[in-house]
């Protein structure tokens, strides 16, 4: 009885949350199930609004006054090199050709120099985020919360490489609020938000009828409303056409933001904008949607967010991410319900998840993605605090780049995709147990993550192991600590 | 529709006795005593496949701009010979855009092909399910979990006309090529910033492994093959406390471009390394601001251009036994969209380059341009199955039989025949 008491906990832990700390497993073990509903209600939002981070449009207003600066600067220092090179000219015999092209190479040079004087606060923006998400992951409990925001953040991605300064805004403004609610309004505070308007060009789109497009011979970029019907609601080959695409774009035109520059009060946040809004009612999966204003979005929105294909597509990616790659086709159907019978309470969607026995009877043999990995291998060692750069830089190596997914569809969440990283991450494990092998006791990491559970062959393989390090990463990358 | 370019004429037919009398004897032989096939003829084949993720505006690579609608359909956004830069004239209906110089040269050389108006069977708008179709080989979407590739290798080692060295496939990436996965085993590398764990610790590891989890063992012993092939060598710095990422931007983009294909050659031109592989590039989803004659758009065929030379220059003499398949999902919209960008559309471009092709045309069996010749009104119509290029490759220049062709490596594909006279 205590035996699988103490399975159940472990398989909490890693399957559900970010891994094991020194004590969690003997915290929980007395009632597993109940110990991940409960954290449902612990949700870490109040820790992250003291950290007194920037809101999205604040550091985009901070990023864009920097850029504005430095072309500022890189023009002044090239006009004071340009009049050096004017008088150094006149003042010489040189050959005119030859002291113009390296004049000219030297103005160049010092408008870079002063451009690069002034520092890109859009780094120390994205890194401040990251300790902050690292922190929740490390100090959660079990980190059920945290891996649904992780969930939800990569079925809603944006990505760094575009948005650097408002990437860890965007996580908290937009997921974490809602990823507890109801699914409307995760989708509606998502679609909205300005990191996403500008990640799938939604910012540049503008209806080819309406007042500015007409203007400005500028029309529709179909990006936002094909992912949202693709990747965020309905799932791909879930029945609607190419003209379902065009007429959803044009409710979307006027979703912009106010631009960064002219506002220093509201610049960089949403705004609906009527003069990009493309006129007249628009179809989108046989209805028809007429209101002109931005409700006519929303209202869309909240219809595809009530169709039974989202519930079935959420469901479906649910599953996978927790429980298997293949997924029990009666614990989706479950999962899909309980999103239909509550309108999308997410809430109850994740407590009956793990309410289901299917949840728990598959073998674990899901591979930890890197950020799992890597979180749970520090949680492991009871460690609260990382350097958020040595953490970016490892989550490239693995490729898994924070907040920087290769596409809108996210990263992937399949074995296939990440087994062929196992030298890297052997790599990482390596450079890891170097650092913390002479305060870690392999002994009592193996209690820690694994209690009572560990097979005999990890057991032998850390017991002889040559070194503590050794010994560490051989538990680390071991099949038990990897799968889930 | 008009027929401007026809595809190549059948060339003699290859050795026929000779590659049935190894087929027939192979079962015969261990695989250390089987000498492969194209030994026997003198030629160590190699392929790299780059796969080119969100679909590249073929257009914008390659323009038709003998086409008498090329300028009406693109306006002051189409490349042109007289543009600023100049599109580099193919023939005379095709250029190709300015960015690439290098395989303009191969080109000239004979020693690249484009293939233009080409497109797997996809037809609908999904980047992950084009790109499913396009790696998989197999028509539809869905759940897939091999590619054509290493399919096509597996069929060589089962007829025994490749050594166990050969039938290993190099996926480059942190995410390992679609293409490229299956049943022969696979080796992945991706850019190396730290020192990598003892060779005593992987063995042990392993030995762990292949006591509780074989599949782990697989991945593991694949990279510490690759470690053998001196892969570890290539950059062996500890990654630097406070390291800084690099920022990311088109300099960045080429460096990585550069070394991922440059060093996928480099496995290649090894004399036990693996001869086939792949390396996926992202990037190509021009919505906005295509920029196609001097922007994104060409910034990245610039740096393509730049992993297209860094694997000549890697393969060293191994180049003249060399094809490289550029290849992509889809095409993008004909018309430039409402924000001067594409959206998704169909028809595409495709590059070969290698010492081993018969090259210096464009293969394209041309649509046309106006409203009703486009597919769906909108993109440029496919003409050309880009199965039939891929096993027009594979057929001639790895040998791979003309049946499994049809029936393993790409499913039911019996009715694409496979375009002959591409390499030679």
């Amino acid at each position: 009885m205590s035996r699988s008491a103490k399975a159940e906990a472990a398989m909490a832990l890693h399957r559900f949350g970010l891994g094991p700390r020194p004590g969690s497993i003997a915290a929980i073990e007395a009632d597993p199930r109940g110990a991940l509903i409960a954290e449902l209600d612990r949700p870490a939002i109040s820790e992250l609004a003291a950290a007194n981070l920037p809101s999205s449009a604040k550091a985009y207003r901070a990023v864009t006054d920097a850029f504005a600066k430095r072309q500022a600067k890189a023009i002044v220092a090239k006009k004071e090199q340009d009049a050096k090179r004017q008088q150094m000219a006149e003042a010489s015999a040189m050959m005119e050709g030859a002291a113009q092209g390296q004049g000219q190479g030297a103005g160049e040079m010092a408008a870079k120099i002063a451009a690069e004087a002034v520092p890109d606060p859009g780094r120390q923006i994205y890194l401040d985020e990251a300790r902050i998400r690292i922190a929740a992951a490390l100090g959660a409990e079990i980190g059920f919360v945290e891996r649904l925001v992780w969930f939800w953040s990569n079925h809603f991605c944006v990505s760094a490489d575009k948005i650097r300064s408002m990437s860890g805004a965007y996580e908290r403004e937009a997921i974490r609020p809602h990823m507890l609610g109801r699914f409307t309004d995760l989708l509606l505070a998502a679609e909205g938000h300005p990191a996403m308007l500008f990640y799938l060009d939604q910012t540049v789109s503008m209806g080819a009828n309406s007042t500015a497009g007409l203007n400005r011979s500028r029309g529709l970029n179909e990006n936002l409303a094909r992912e949202i019907l693709e990747l965020h609601t309905l799932g791909v080959r879930s029945g609607y056409a190419q003209d379902d695409v065009i007429g959803f774009a044009n409710i979307l035109t006027g979703w912009t933001l106010v631009p960064p520059g002219d506002n220093p009060e509201h610049g960089g946040e949403f705004t609906f904008n009527p003069r990009l809004h493309e006129p007249g009612a628009q179809k989108v999966l046989g209805k028809s949607y007429e209101d002109e204003t931005v409700e006519q979005g929303r209202a869309a929105l909240r219809d595809l967010a009530a169709n039974p294909a989202t519930a079935s597509h959420v469901a479906t990616k649910l599953a996978r991410y927790f429980v298997a790659d293949t997924p029990p086709p009666a614990l989706v159907e479950r999962i899909a319900k309980a999103f239909l019978d509550t309108g999308g309470d997410l809430k109850q969607v994740a407590r009956v998840m793990v309410s289901s026995d299917e949840a728990w009877s598959e073998p674990p043999a899901k591979l930890k993605r890197p950020g799992e990995w890597v979180v749970g291998m520090v949680r492991a060692t009871g460690l609260t605090q990382t350097d958020p750069v040595r953490y970016t830089d490892g989550q490239v190596l693995l490729g898994e780049p924070l907040w920087r997914p290769p596409s809108p569809k996210g990263f992937p969440d399949d074995e296939a995709s990440w087994i062929d990283g196992m030298g890297r991450r052997l790599d990482v494990a390596n450079y890891f147990a170097e650092r913390i092998a002479g305060r870690t006791d392999p002994q009592d990491v193996i209690e820690t993550v694994l209690g009572s559970q560990v097979s005999p062959e990890v057991k032998q393989a850390v017991g002889r192991a040559e070194s503590r390090q050794q010994a560490l990463v051989l538990l680390f990358m071991s099949a038990e600590f990897q799968r889930r | 529709m008009t027929f401007r370019h026809h595809l190549p004429s059948h060339l003699p037919s290859h050795l026929p006795t000779r590659r049935e009398a190894l087929v027939g004897a192979g079962s015969l032989f261990a695989w250390s005593q089987m000498p492969r096939l194209a030994r026997a003829e003198g030629r160590d084949p190699r392929m790299l496949v780059i796969v080119l993720r969100g679909a590249l505006d073929g257009l914008g690579a390659v323009a038709p701009v003998g086409d008498p609608d090329w300028i009406g359909l693109r306006g002051d956004r189409a490349l042109v010979l007289d543009g600023k830069p100049p599109a580099l004239p193919l023939d005379s209906f095709f250029a190709l855009n300015p960015a690439m110089p290098n395989l303009h040269r191969l080109y000239q050389a004979q020693q690249a092909t484009i293939v233009h108006a080409t497109a797997t069977p996809y037809r609908e708008r999904s980047h992950f399910d084009g790109q499913d179709v396009l790696e998989s080989g197999i028509a539809r979407p869905g759940a897939v979990d091999t590619g054509w590739l290493n399919r096509a290798l597996a069929e060589l080692a089962s007829d025994g006309r490749v050594d166990p060295r050969g039938s290993r496939v190099l996926g480059v990436g942190s995410v390992t090529p679609l293409v490229v996965r299956g049943r022969a085993p696979v080796l992945s590398w991706v850019p190396q910033k730290l020192l990598p764990a003892n060779e005593d610790t992987q063995a042990r590891l392993l030995d762990l492994y292949k006591h509780t989890d074989p599949k782990l063992a697989v991945a593991l012993e694949a990279r510490m093959r690759l470690s053998a092939l001196g892969a570890t060598g290539l950059s062996d710095a500890a990654m630097a406390d406070g390291a800084a990422l690099s920022a990311p931007g088109i300099a960045g983009v080429r460096a990585y471009f550069a070394e991922a294909a440059g060093t996928a050659a480099r496995f290649l031109a090894k004399p036990d390394g693996p001869r086939v592989g792949a390396v996926g590039f992202i990037g190509w989803d021009t919505h906005i601001n295509e920029g196609a004659a001097s922007g994104q758009l060409a910034n990245l065929l610039g740096a393509l251009d730049g992993a297209l030379a860094a694997i000549e220059k890697n393969m060293g003499d191994d180049w003249r036994e060399t094809v490289v398949a550029v290849i992509t999902e889809f095409g993008r919209t004909a018309r430039i969209n409402g924000t001067n960008g594409t959206d998704h559309g169909t028809g595409t471009v495709a590059f070969l380059a290698g010492g081993a092709l018969r090259g210096g045309r464009v293969v394209a069996d041309w649509p046309g341009l106006k409203q009703a010749q486009l597919h769906e009104e909108r993109d440029l119509k496919p003409t050309t199955d880009l199965r039939a290029v891929l096993k027009g490759l594979l057929r001639d220049h790895l040998r791979v039989d003309e049946r499994a062709l049809a029936s393993t490596v790409f499913p039911d594909s019996i009715g694409v025949v496979p375009v002959a006279g591409l390499v030679g």
